[in-house]
């Protein structure tokens, strides 16, 4: 009180560090390249803080992580996964393989287990073996590989189409034909786009504009993205596996 | 500065963390080890990981008041739950079966779950309860394992081994841990089943099920139990025990993981889509659904017409 007197109702009080800071991230893996895409609205409840804050990022040239949830937490996690990963290079000349990233993640997840991140992650790039990979998260560091996976705001919009656009879910193969194991670049990029338009059309918290970022394995042609408006090679090597970013604009109603 | 009082304090739950690692006999600090070739794995090098904690009185129920999802619907991280898993021992050593649903609320957060975790090739561990409780600390587990074998010149028995787990769990009891499992495995003393939970109890037994459509599991895992049951039956009951769950409860469904555990280490058997076991069944001809077993029996889903019939129409 005002009076320097204690208050003689009971008075409660919570800790509450987390924020839901709104948009969408999704992967999909190829036989020998994999697709990360995340929007870039930053949002609080109904207010948009800004139309590029991005969630997505390369860790090295085969592995892009993207993070959605709360951005404080998320961007402090991206920080630390890149100082483990650098760690790494310089003990050992090279870059850590997806799979061992994958490890590092769900450890340094679960080292947060009594005040979580309140993140949740996907991880996609290039196994070792040269095939396309996407590893998803919990925020306390569950994991599985999987062939896609959407997270964030739309999940629940996004993911029930790429059931039925990757995994073939409820579709029935013409006679004498089965479905495909895995898609071709330039469909995979046209799913992608066609997610996030729909989503941004009808979730508040998606829209502004779209990153993806495509990674191709060591040898592969950049069949798919010859020619695709705007993309642009962040490889850091040319003899490895490659490293694209596209960006598109999305609504911004 | 607050790690700095929490360092040296006797109370709270530093202290309590402290203490854990205490117990399981490990008091090195977090260290360098971080650095370099055990980057991963590099902070548990030297024993027990480091937990962060938050500065507050009573980090329990802050971890509760933001991630409990059966105390608030609506509060922000879900952590994944909803199971039925199963594993039961007989003449022919030890049945692993599980489902694959993963939900977060009423959201089917992933369908294709790996709820058995392959501790080691003779060591099998299931999932329910915190998805990446289960999956971090049975790996930790499987580390602990291999430490064994290579102190001892022997694999470690299942006893040990869920042991090491249920002290585990034990240390960290009321932190919010959520895990109820299964060791299984086959040792000196044959095949093995304990259950182990973040309670902290540790059973021997030959038959158990845990997650929320385990009643639905054990009603027919119950009535076709012998223990001399062959190979082919026990895994068909296995299999079948799961399907009833994802069949009628909301929280399990999707597929059925079934592995086996024999004298020479576990195998997997197989992953069955559970509409496609109502429908069709595991050899495409003898589904499990209801409408398969009346078809033609009642009133209400006649007999064909016999062939005679037929003919008098004519």
């Amino acid at each position: 009180m005002p009076d320097g007197s204690f208050a003689q109702q009971p008075q409660q009080r919570q800790f509450n560090p987390y924020t839901e800071n709104g948009g969408t991230i999704l992967a999909i893996a190829g036989a020998d390249f994999t697709v990360i895409a995340g929007d870039t609205r930053q949002s609080e409840g109904y207010s948009i803080q800004t139309r590029y804050a991005p969630k997505v990022f390369r860790l090295t040239d085969r592995a892009v992580l993207a993070v959605n949830g709360f951005a404080a937490d998320g961007n402090m996690f991206v920080k630390k996964v890149k100082q483990r990963l650098e760690w790494y290079r310089h003990a050992h000349a090279k870059d850590m393989p997806l799979r061992a990233i994958a490890r590092l993640i769900q450890t340094m997840l679960y080292a947060q287990r009594f005040f979580p991140y309140y993140v949740y992650n996907i991880l996609g790039g290039i196994e070792e073996d040269g095939s396309g990979a996407v590893y998803s998260f919990d925020p306390v560091g569950s994991y599985e590989r999987e062939a896609c996976r959407a997270a964030g705001a739309a999940q629940a919009l996004v993911q029930p189409f790429l059931d039925n656009q990757i995994y073939f879910k409820n579709q029935m193969a013409a006679a004498g034909q089965s479905h495909p194991l895995h898609l071709p670049l330039s469909d995979v990029l046209a799913i992608v786009i066609d997610s996030f338009t729909s989503a941004t059309e009808r979730h508040i918290e998606v829209g502004d504009g779209l990153e993806m970022y495509v990674v191709l394995a060591k040898g592969r042609s950049s069949q798919g993205l010859d020619g695709l408006r705007g993309a642009q090679e962040i490889s850091t090597t040319n003899d490895g596996d490659r490293v694209f970013v596209i960006r598109r604009e999305l609504k911004k109603d | 500065m607050n790690s700095l009082v929490n360092r040296f304090s006797t109370t709270g739950y530093a202290a309590e963390l402290r203490k854990a690692k205490e117990v399981l006999g490990e008091d090195d600090e977090g260290s360098d080890a971080m650095w370099g070739s055990q980057a991963g794995f590099g902070t548990l090098a030297k024993g027990v990981p480091t937990f962060s904690v938050p500065a507050v009185a009573d980090p329990a129920s802050f971890l509760r008041l933001h991630t409990d999802d059966h105390a608030d619907p609506s509060c922000r991280i879900k952590i994944k739950h909803g199971t039925t898993t199963l594993a039961f021992r007989f003449q022919g050593g030890v049945i692993v079966a599980v489902d694959s649903r993963a939900t977060a609320g009423s959201y089917v957060a992933s369908g294709t779950v790996k709820k058995v975790i392959e501790i080691n090739p003779y060591l099998l561990g299931t999932m329910a309860g915190g998805a990446a409780d289960c999956q971090y600390w049975e790996t930790y587990l499987g580390i602990q394992c291999r430490m064994h074998e290579l102190r001892n010149r022997e694999r470690i028995s299942v006893a040990a081994a869920s042991k090491y787990l249920s002290n585990l769990v034990y240390s960290y009891k009321g932190m919010g841990l959520s895990m109820g499992t299964m060791i299984c495995g086959w040792d000196k003393t044959g095949p093995q089943v304990f259950y182990v939970d973040s309670d902290g109890t540790r059973l021997k037994g030959d038959l158990f099920s845990v997650g929320s459509g385990s009643t639905f599991a054990y009603g027919v895992l119950d009535q076709g139990y012998r223990w001399d049951l062959t190979d082919e039956e026990a895994q068909e009951l296995g299999r079948r025990s799961i399907y009833a769950a994802g069949h009628r409860d909301a929280f399990s469904g999707n597929t059925i993981n079934l592995y086996h555990v024999k004298e020479d280490g576990w195998k997997f058997i197989g992953n069955y889509d559970v509409s496609k076991m109502h429908y069709d069944g595991p050899n495409g001809n003898d589904g499990y659904g209801y409408d398969l077993r009346v078809a033609g029996r009642s009133s209400a889903n006649p007999p064909a017409p016999a062939a005679a019939d037929i003919a008098v129409e004519a």
